[in-house]
């Protein structure tokens, strides 16, 4: 039991080291543009195609969904604004957040595990080049600056899905819905959105990359990083949806 | 054929480790160990699998830290110098790996760019690629300049390594086990390369190895490491003229069985 306490106790110093660690490299020049702009191509330009087909199945389901519910008080007049609410304040950060840990999470685990386990972090370190800006540093800036990218991405596929699923059953215009879409979503909702996936984003970089650059030797331990960088992504995400939640709702 | 030392410049060390120890929870790996390596010199550190040899040179790189004692490498000791510091002196060590690391997501090209661009910032594109042909040529492979590591057999992805750390061309040399896993051929072309190296670059150089015909071929002076400790040195006939059983075997099983 003192052993474990002891372990948890250095797992946390190690987690503030690193976090440190990246807070001094990400300020200090030189700066790594190239790497940034590159590791932004990787995670956020070829989500794309997966985030896309996401997004879309989830605000047509959703609208589908939804519904019934409105038919029986007669109220399916409300569906763009309902579903705007709902991708815009909720789905569309958790939807990308979700698939960006499963995606990117799991790539940046297993890249990094895969380079300490060959060797290569070292190899960069003996070469005079500094790993935890040049790999660490990028992918965190890159996750941070792409989730919310694709957050926005995301809202705007889902709310087409969702106008898609409304058409094919009631008579209402593109215009006419995006005009409800819009007078129904206030900015604080697209701060709250942002706000969510900034930090969605950031933690899916920072997670990622702790546990591949720290993962355990041999081949077992890249499978290992690569499926504990998905599974605390995607914990760390839903614990943070309910602070933000609580946060904004006492802010108002 | 044992080497001509007559280029070893015995006045100016270049590495010392001074009674240096290191372990990992309850294993004791280094116990107050002494070393020193001379300017121009080829040591070759023996011992079995797992007695801490790839550590002793993590120390001397920088990678490790000990947990008693100093390592002085070119005048500066490593254990207390500042990170910005330690990356300066770095460019002065050539670490050849074992598995020889490379970058597998870039070519051999970007490979051997990679320590140039991020340590000689101010180099034109034409310096970059006369560096990068000059040292692939010094390895004999020049036709693999675009090719990726995965596309490399085991002895030319070591002589990339190699080539890798010669571009910001190095004073000191460290080699962690230069032939594992080669074929007896090859091995031979990688201790040629090693005894080059030394001659063209002027390096001295730390060997890990338990290959004792490389051992022989490349090395200056030997050191057998024995339970955490640098008990025999000396040229290979001196490290051998022993009956101590810890050591008989690494012979016997190398030139007898």
């Amino acid at each position: 039991m003192k052993r474990k306490i002891e372990n948890l106790l250095l797992e946390f110093a190690r987690i503030h080291r690193f976090m440190m660690r990246f807070l001094r490299e990400v300020v200090s020049p030189p700066y790594e543009f190239k790497e940034i702009i590159r590791q932004c191509y990787e995670i956020g330009w070829k989500s794309f195609p997966l985030i896309s087909l996401t997004g879309f199945i989830v605000g047509f389901v959703f609208t589908k969904q939804s519904r019934p519910s409105l038919e029986e008080f007669g109220a399916t007049s409300w569906l763009p604004k309902l579903i705007s609410i709902a991708i815009v304040r909720a789905l569309a950060p958790l939807v990308t957040a979700l698939i960006g840990s499963g995606k990117v999470g799991s790539q940046i685990g297993a890249e990094l595990s895969s380079m300490n386990v060959t060797e290569q972090i070292d190899a960069m370190e003996v070469s005079g080049t500094n790993p935890t800006k040049f790999l660490v540093s990028t992918r965190i800036l890159a996750t941070t600056t792409m989730i919310p990218v694709l957050c926005f991405y995301v809202a705007g596929i889902g709310l087409l899905g969702g106008y898609l699923s409304i058409a094919g059953k009631d008579d209402l215009s593109f215009l006419a819905f995006f005009t409800q879409v819009f007078e129904a979503i206030a900015a604080k909702d697209i701060f709250a959105m942002v706000l969510r996936a900034v930090v969605f984003g950031f933690t899916i970089g920072f997670t990622s990359s702790y546990i591949g650059y720290y993962s355990s030797k041999g081949t077992e331990g890249v499978g290992k990083a690569a499926n504990a960088a998905v599974v605390a992504s995607m914990f760390l995400v839903f614990i943070e949806e309910l602070l933000i939640v609580q946060i904004l709702s006492l802010v108002g | 054929m044992e080497k001509s030392k007559a280029n070893i410049n015995y006045d100016d060390v270049v590495i010392h480790v001074d009674k240096v120890s290191k372990s990992f929870g309850d294993l004791h790996v280094l116990r107050d160990v002494d070393l020193k390596l001379y300017n121009r010199e080829n040591l070759v550190v023996l011992g079995r699998s797992g007695t801490g040899k790839s550590v002793l040179i993590k120390l001397i790189s920088g990678l490790l830290n000990p947990d008693r004692g100093d390592i002085t490498v070119l005048g500066e000791v490593v254990n207390r110098l500042t990170d910005k510091e330690l990356r300066a002196l770095r460019q002065r060590i050539g670490f050849s790996f074992q598995n020889s690391a490379l970058y597998d997501s870039m070519t051999v090209r970007e490979n051997l760019e990679f320590p140039l661009v991020r340590n000689k910032r101010n180099l034109s594109r034409a310096e970059i690629d006369r560096e990068v042909e000059e040292v692939l040529e010094g390895v004999g492979l020049s036709r693999a300049i675009n090719q990726m590591p995965s596309e490399l057999s085991g002895g030319q992805r070591k002589r990339i390594g190699i080539a890798r750390t010669l571009i910001l061309r190095p004073d000191i040399m460290l080699y962690d086990e230069p032939t594992a896993g080669l074929d007896p051929i090859t091995c031979l072309d990688i201790n040629s390369l090693i005894n080059e190296v030394q001659e063209r670059y002027n390096t001295s150089s730390i060997i890990i190895t338990h290959d004792l015909a490389c051992a022989k071929m490349i090395g200056d002076r030997m050191v057998m490491l024995l339970d955490g400790k640098f008990e025999r040195q000396g040229s290979f006939a001196e490290i051998f003229d022993t009956d101590d059983e810890r050591v008989r075997p690494f012979y016997d099983y190398n030139f007898i069985v």
